[in-house]
Formats: structure tokens, C-alpha cells, sequence
């Protein structure tokens, strides 16, 4: 079987290598994946739509029904891995999966430079969130530092802990409500005339013009994302690491 | 020699690939098996993002000094790395799945090795 298997990947290697010497070179400025479409968005996202950032421009703009169905498939995901683990009321004796009993109750130390350090790093991934027009960052990344934050606060102090202020109610809640606003402002575009996440449409009830209305639906729709992936990280870990008790973790 | 040269990037694609792939084919322990698709998935991810390599450039943030006369071939190519920063949030996503399903398994069969699933069910089969 071994054998059979090398023997597979290196004849689907010897092919790629073979195939390799037709690719363009690595830094080619000239090849196809690097002209055509790739270049009019640099020329032309900061005058359409105000955001010096052109991956957060691409992403929730001209892209954006492909990150709100993305967003989609990751509260999916949350939401598959809820009924396949979540368990209440169950006979505990015959459970296989020993969670672990090691717990950081009364770590002084660690609890202490929790504190000082989870504002901090909320803060951050805030300006990540908000200042992914003008530098590297957008709602993914903010929402995936949020989530960590949250993780670790959960590690430190206990999962009971941090399920006693985000409560699972509020974890779905918050999972379904960033899809609901990335398509809400999607639908509002709609209302108002344009089409679905033409964002320029806001100008229409927003004290802006078009152009600026865009970057502004961009911030609105990088909100959505960042929500659902922060709870939907959160609701992955907790379920995971306590096997759907959701009593202790790790 | 010259291709190995120009185009290096390929190759480490295609060897991270191969082990993932490896790694699909014969490992039997399922976590084992998510690790090993998870290499295979940061390959096509790593792929992705070197084609918007361009000599000499930084990252596609425009200059707030040079809106007027922006040349191309200064800045990355931004559309792998959008289509990346999705991928990789979902991948993240998805490997949480598959580790629910493998600790789903292991809680019905009390192993997650391969063999001893399949034998399990098979067993199961001829109780039936």
C-alpha cells in the first residue's frame, strides 16, 4: 500500500515538475495572472471607491458576494459543528473522551497578565478592523484576533467562565447577525436602486457622495465579517475542546 | 538548471503537495490524515499567493502620494491574496469540522485509527 502510494505521488510529481517549466517565472510582472483584470483594480479602486487598500477594496467590493457567501460557509461550519457535538444531560460514565482535568484556576500570574494583556489586543484588533481600508487588515483578520482573544481568556480563566458572559444564546446571535448585516447592507443597496452590494447606492441616504458611500459600505459590510468570525472561532473552540459539554476545556 | 532557477517556486509547491497527498494516501490515524490535507491545502494557498509576486514590488496599498500616476507593476498583485484571505478563514472553518467528525468518531468507535473503525463497523455489520 506504501509502496502503491509513492509510486502515485511521484509519478503525479514527475508530471507537475514536467508541467512546471511552462509556468511564467517567479516575480514575472508579465504574466497572465499579474495583467488583465489584476491591474485595472489597481488603477482604478482608489478613484471608484476611496480605499487605498486593495485587497479590502477587492474583498468586500468587487468581490463581495463571493466574502458574504464565504462568511456563509464559515457560520456553516459553526453551525455543523454545533449538531454534531453539542450534548446536554448525558450519561457521563460511559464517555470515552477524557476531558481534562488540569485546570488554571488560581494561576496568578497568568490570570494577572491576561487582564493587562486582552484590552490590548480587543483594541488592536479593532484598529485592524477599522484601519483595513488604509493598511494591511479588514474584518477576517480583526475578527480572527477578536476570537483569539476570547479563546484565551477562556484557556486562563476557565471555559465556565467565559460561557457565564458570552452565553451560547449570544455566540449564535452574533454568528448569524455579521451575514445579516453584510446582506442587509447588500439588500438596502438593492432598495435604494442599484444592485445587489453597490454600495455607491448608500450615497443616497448617507451624507456622502458615491464614492465615499462606497468605502463606508465596505466598512459597514468588514463590521459583519469580523462578528461572525469572532464568535464563530469561539463557538469552534468551545465546542472542540469541552466535546460539546460545554463545561470545561482544555 | 535555468528553470530550476526562474521558477523554484513550483517546486516547493509541488513537494509540499506530494506530501500532503502522501500523507492522505497512507496515514491511517484521521487526525493524522486532517494534518496531511491541511499541508496539501497551505501548497495551493502558497501557489496562489506567488503568482501575485512581482519583481521589485510592496504590498497593493496605494500610495496616498502617487494617486495620480499609479504604476502597475509597483504594486502586488491583489486578486490571489483576496481570493487567499477568504480560503484561509475558511479553511480554518472547515478543519474545525473535520476535527468535530474525527472526535464524533472516536467517541463511537473508541479509536480514531482507520482499520480499527472499518473492522468496527464491519463487526457491527455481522451483529446486525
Amino acid at each position: 500500500m506504501k509502496i502503491i502510494s509513492f509510486i502515485i505521488c511521484a509519478l503525479i510529481g514527475v508530471l507537475l515538475i514536467s508541467a512546471a517549466g511552462d509556468f511564467p517565472d517567479f516575480g514575472d510582472v508579465n504574466s497572465p495572472a499579474n495583467t488583465h483584470l489584476s491591474s485595472y483594480y489597481l488603477e482604478n479602486s482608489i478613484k471608484q471607491t476611496d480605499v487605498p487598500n486593495v485587497v479590502s477594496a477587492l474583498l468586500a467590493d468587487y468581490r463581495g458576494f463571493d466574502t458574504m457567501l464565504e462568511t456563509c460557509v464559515v457560520l456553516i461550519a459553526a453551525v455543523a459543528i454545533i449538531f454534531l457535538l453539542r450534548r446536554s444531560g448525558f450519561d457521563k460514565d460511559h464517555l470515552p473522551l477524557e476531558t481534562s482535568s488540569f485546570a488554571f484556576d488560581n494561576n496568578l500570574i497568568l490570570q494577572t497578565t491576561c487582564r493587562m494583556l486582552i484590552p490590548v489586543m480587543q483594541l488592536y484588533a479593532l484598529y485592524v478592523i477599522i484601519h483595513g481600508h488604509h493598511s494591511p487588515g479588514g474584518g477576517f483578520q480583526g475578527g480572527v484576533i477578536l476570537g483569539a482573544v476570547l479563546i484565551l481568556h477562556s484557556m486562563v480563566f476557565g471555559l465556565k467562565k467565559s460561557l457565564s458572559s458570552i452565553t451560547e444564546i449570544k455566540q449564535r446571535f452574533f454568528n448569524h447577525l455579521g451575514v445579516l448585516i453584510f446582506a442587509l447592507v447588500g439588500l438596502t443597496c438593492l432598495i435604494l436602486g442599484g444592485n445587489f452590494l453597490d454600495y455607491s447606492q448608500l450615497s443616497k441616504i448617507l451624507p456622502v457622495d458615491p464614492v465615499y458611500a462606497r468605502s463606508l459600505g465596505i466598512l459597514f459590510v468588514e463590521v459583519g465579517v469580523a462578528m461572525t468570525v469572532m464568535t464563530v472561532m469561539f463557538s469552534i473552540y468551545a465546542d472542540l475542546s469541552s466535546s460539546g459539554e460545554m463545561d470545561k476545556g482544555v | 538548471m535555468d528553470i530550476l532557477i526562474a521558477k523554484y517556486n513550483y517546486f516547493a509547491f509541488i513537494i509540499l503537495m506530494l506530501i500532503g497527498l502522501y500523507g492522505v494516501l497512507v496515514k491511517k490515524n484521521l487526525i493524522k490524515k486532517v494534518i496531511a490535507l491541511t499541508i496539501f491545502q497551505t501548497s495551493i494557498i502558497l501557489f496562489y499567493v506567488s503568482t501575485a509576486v512581482k519583481k521589485d514590488s510592496t504590498i497593493p496599498i496605494i500610495d496616498h502620494h502617487a494617486m495620480d500616476h499609479i504604476n502597475v507593476n509597483d504594486y502586488a498583485n491583489p486578486l490571489p491574496q483576496v481570493l487567499m484571505l477568504t480560503a484561509i478563514v475558511v479553511g480554518v472553518a472547515t478543519l474545525g469540522v473535520a476535527l468535530s467528525l474525527i472526535q464524533k468518531i472516536y467517541r463511537e468507535y473508541g479509536s480514531i485509527e482507520e482499520n480499527e473503525v472499518n473492522d468496527k463497523i464491519a463487526n457491527m455489520g455481522e451483529e446486525l
